[in-house]
């Protein structure tokens, strides 16, 4: 190939890197994505074993029930690295920024009708507490799951749950101040309706697989939470009740759930895809989860809506995700 | 509680314990040990997590846009550097070796980093250090990716770039720096911190990333300049996050002072002999130099090292161990190792020469007591083989030590004429090192650095069995990266592309 | 006295920071390298805010100073006011 800048004519020796030729050729220039993230964890003649724990090794593709001939099929289909992924989210940060200036400048908290800023408080700011817990356990995906291609997102995705609680933080200080954030902690810790999904985190982040800690968090649970919370109770319900304040403030929790679970999806469905006994560990980790988190969600949905439409978004949710489910190949 | 109360105005360090500290709940359904198996077993004991001092509060929507603002800055960068041929912009093709080593060493470190961090911070238990090292840990990839993405163009126009990932598991050299992150991710977590975030980060990176970085500028490679300075700003959260970790472990208990102490000691000492490397960097790579391996010792070292360890003796924590012989090297490695690296440089990916006319001069005025005394004659008789047609090669093979693995090709500290050799017995079999210091870090943890591979006897087992051929083949060592600067393809290509875009 | 530093990129946006640090630190001393300004002192230095707000003549946020820090020495303490570096010894 010939580069022409104007005064010289310079033929490239190399179109790219030699492990990226292996994998796509050297037809075409690989993509930042793609030099950014394909074969750059080490991989063999691993010097020691880990001193926590001498049975493994320091890159264990075997911490895992999930098998892959190839960990790095599990590619981001939004191709994040660190550069996309900080601008796009830079760019949804000035837009958050706009939002709470809004919400600010035209009062709109204080024009609030009561229940609707109750539903807030006793809804999403202890929601700040299960951003924590997923930020956490993307953190152990990161630092044990094998291969960058997979590691890598997970280590945005644990950033974007601490984001994530931060934007709660906020709104919760906006509708009162500390002692929201306090008042939240406390039914987090003791309140009826929080204490099995506290639990189950609290399972949750003693589990070490970390490919059953993605899949329990990031495609159950969140894929369970962010439907019900954010696209039916505050999207629909409180927007209906004069909430749409509340609604501009979590935007970033609607859209990033919209985003995210493309690349969740595409995971599992690499993932099933690679055989048969892949598929039926996943099966039966989404299937117990899913009716665990759905009993779990029920006490939740029920701080913002009665009984009955509890029910009835609960189970809505656990269909829409059993739906994604099938579309990634499983339970069929 | 009291809704649509007006919120007070909080202070950064107020509203970042707010947006932080307070996410985290003490478990109750599960034992902490459960869920932070690996924070007890080092024997570090933490009465108080809360004591935690959070050095730079970076909230994530601060992060994401003043980050955002620093890629934007760096692309911008490299994109003109590739359109504009920004590769015929440096001094001259010799300084490639220097990026190239780069890319092969420091870049795997940066990416271990990346996934040591994210294990610390799901194993501290507490949220203060987790929420920081996790931040860490986001920007190490992010070094590892700008590093790659600037090398990028380089690799379009000359050899020795192309095989990083293959070589990072496999040449001599590249397992100097890889066994040295391997050691410190297969520590506990308290070790990695020791280690990376303050021996690493705090006490040494400042002698990779500043001089070096802006002797890149100066030798006209804005591409590397940028990579580094923009890394070295994340750096300086890193260095802060390092010394608050050593100053809470210290802070802790008492009982934690031997332990830290014999940390520093360790990694302080590793990581001198992993910047030997940069020390040959500094003084025979870069054609324009900005500061000798000796003058950047004396600032960033000494003086800050200094600094440092003057602060921390109110601890009772003293200077690392073997401090003194470190400095009696400073003026001796770059040229040990250089020389080394050239009678090996059939089995480098990159190239390596004799020292002109002009650098001879200046080594001789940097190294007033050393260089012409010790080391000149030997440059001169590899310059005078070379005369005669011959080339100064040692195709035996170099013994490795097994704790840095580096070559035993040092002097003793107080002999510059003498190779410093130690041997130590363990299980009946005989290991080898080049110090005292790494003899001191093998019979600390026997059982681990005999796990160590080592490259050079691997060759002498299946399935290569001594075939020298097979060997470079397997680690990608191709012959038109490596061996004399003078007679390589990178040099004729630059020179000719050089003149291309001087008459044109 | 041991000595502290902070090291900025050599910019447009950094020469007004510089010299607001030189004002607010009249000891300071500030060393020119290739690409980069080296600013030290004996012991104690202090970036100020309202100081870089003058000489800037718009609001600065002192986490701005992260996109062109390039190192430093000391232990840190920051607010919303101030960055200081200090040695204890």
């Amino acid at each position: 190939m010939q580069i022409d800048v104007q005064t010289v004519n310079i033929e490239q020796k190399n179109q790219t890197f030699s492990h990226l030729k292996k994998r796509f050729g050297d037809k075409k220039i690989p993509s930042r994505y793609q030099e950014a993230s394909y074969d750059l964890q080490a991989e063999e003649n691993l010097h020691y074993r880990p001193t926590w724990a001498p049975e493994q090794e320091l890159y264990d593709p075997n911490l895992s029930k999930i098998r892959m001939n190839d960990w790095y099929d599990l590619k981001d289909p939004r191709q994040f690295y660190y550069s996309t992924y900080t601008l796009n989210r830079a760019k949804q940060q000035e837009t958050m920024e706009s939002n709470f200036k809004t919400v600010e400048s035209l009062n709109l908290i204080e024009g609030m009708p009561d229940p609707v800023l109750a539903v807030a408080q006793d809804l999403l700011i202890p929601l700040r507490h299960a951003n924590y817990a997923a930020n956490m356990n993307n953190t152990l995906v990161c630092g044990y799951g094998y291969g960058t291609v997979f590691t890598q997102p997970c280590v945005y995705h644990a950033m974007d749950n601490l984001g994530i609680a931060q934007y709660l933080s906020r709104l919760g200080l906006m509708i009162g101040d500390v002692e929201s954030l306090e008042a939240a902690k406390q039914d987090w810790m003791d309140s009826d309706a929080w204490q099995p999904l506290r639990r189950s985190l609290e399972d949750l982040m003693c589990v070490r697989d970390p490919v059953e800690v993605f899949i329990k968090q990031n495609f159950v649970l969140d894929g369970l939470l962010y439907p019900l919370v954010y696209q039916r109770i505050v999207d629909q319900n409180l927007v209906e009740q004069g909430g749409s304040g509340i609604s501009i403030l979590t935007q970033f929790m609607t859209n990033w759930y919209l985003e995210s679970k493309r690349w969740v999806d595409s995971v599992i469905k690499t993932m099933a895809s690679e055989s048969a006994e892949n598929k039926a560990v996943l099966e039966e980790w989404i299937d117990s989860a899913a009716n665990h988190f759905t009993s779990v969600l029920l006490p939740v949905a029920g701080l913002a809506v009665a009984g009955n439409q509890a029910d009835e978004l609960v189970s809505e949710a656990h269909d829409e995700l059993l739906q994604r489910a099938k579309k990634a190949g499983l339970f069929k | 509680m009291d809704i649509k109360k007006t919120p007070k105005k909080l202070n950064v360090k107020e509203k970042y314990r707010l947006m932080t500290r307070d996410l985290a709940w003490e478990p109750s359904y599960r034992d902490e040990k459960e869920i932070y198996p690996y924070v007890d077993y080092e024997g570090i004991k933490v009465h108080d997590w809360s004591k935690w001092e959070d050095p730079f509060r970076l909230t994530m929507d601060a992060y994401w846009k003043y980050q955002a603002e620093k890629e934007r800055k760096y692309y911008a960068i490299i994109d003109a550097h590739a359109q504009n041929n920004g590769h015929l912009n440096v001094t001259d093709a010799r300084y490639l070796t220097a990026i190239k080593l780069f890319l092969q060493s420091i870049s795997p470190g940066e990416y271990a980093s990346h996934r040591g961090f994210a294990r610390v911070g799901r194993e501290f238990a507490g949220v203060g250090p987790q929420v920081a090292c996790q931040m860490q840990s986001i920007d190490e990839i992010r070094h590892a990716q700008t590093q790659v993405h600037a090398m990028s163009n380089y690799n379009k126009f000359y050899n020795g770039f192309k095989d990083f990932a293959n070589q990072r598991d496999r040449i001599w050299y590249t397992s100097v720096a890889r066994s040295f992150f391997d050691d410190a991710m297969s520590a506990g977590p308290f070790e990695f911190l020791i280690a990376i975030g303050f021996s690493f980060e705090y006490v040494l990176t400042n002698l990779l990333f500043v001089p070096f970085m802006s002797g890149a500028a100066y030798n006209g490679d804005m591409a590397t300049c940028t990579f580094g300075f923009s890394a070295q700003s994340d750096e300086a959260r890193h260095m802060t996050l390092g010394l608050e970790c050593i100053k809470f472990m210290l802070e802790q208990d008492p009982d934690n002072i031997p332990i830290v102490q014999k940390w520093i000691d360790k990694w302080f000492w590793r990581g001198c002999r992993l910047l030997t490397l940069v020390a040959a960097m500094m003084d025979y790579m870069l054609p324009k130099r900005v500061m000798s391996w000796r003058e950047a010792w004396n600032i960033y070292g000494v003086e800050n090292g200094n600094a440092l360890f003057r602060d921390l003796a109110r601890y009772g924590i003293k200077p690392p161990m073997h401090w003194d012989d470190v400095e009696k090297s400073i003026d001796h490695t770059s040229h040990q190792i250089m020389l080394g690296l050239y009678q090996w440089k059939f089995g480098t990916a990159f190239h390596s020469w004799t020292p002109t006319a002009s650098d001879i001069e200046w080594l001789k005025e940097k190294y007033p007591t050393t260089f012409e005394k010790y080391y000149l004659p030997r440059w001169e008789y590899a310059i005078a083989q070379k005369e005669n047609g011959g080339e100064y090669n040692n195709f035996g093979l170099p013994k490795l030590c097994q704790t840095c693995q580096l070559p035993c090709l040092f002097t003793e500290p107080d002999d510059p004429t003498q190779l410093a050799h130690r041997e130590t017995e363990y299980e009946g079999e005989k290991y080898h090192f080049c110090s005292d210091g790494c003899q001191h870090v093998f019979e600390q943890e026997p059982e681990k650095y005999v796990q160590a591979w080592l490259p050079m006897p691997s060759m002498m087992q299946e399935p290569l069995k001594g075939d020298l051929a097979a060997w470079m083949e397997w680690a990608s060592l191709e012959p038109t990266a490596a061996g004399e600067y003078a007679s390589s393809e990178d040099k004729a290509n630059f020179e000719k592309w050089r003149k291309q875009v001087s008459t044109d | 006295m041991s000595r502290v530093f902070i090291i900025l990129q050599a910019n447009e946006e950094t020469r007004s920071i510089v010299e607001a640090i030189e004002q607010d630190n009249p000891d300071a001393e500030v060393v020119h390298e290739p690409a980069m300004v080296k600013v030290q002192a004996e012991g104690h230095l202090v970036v100020r805010r309202e100081t870089i707000e003058e000489e800037i003549g718009r609001e600065f946020d002192m986490q701005e100073l992260n996109i062109n820090l390039i190192t430093l020495s000391g232990n840190v303490d920051e607010d919303e006011d101030a960055l200081t570096l200090t040695w204890n010894s």
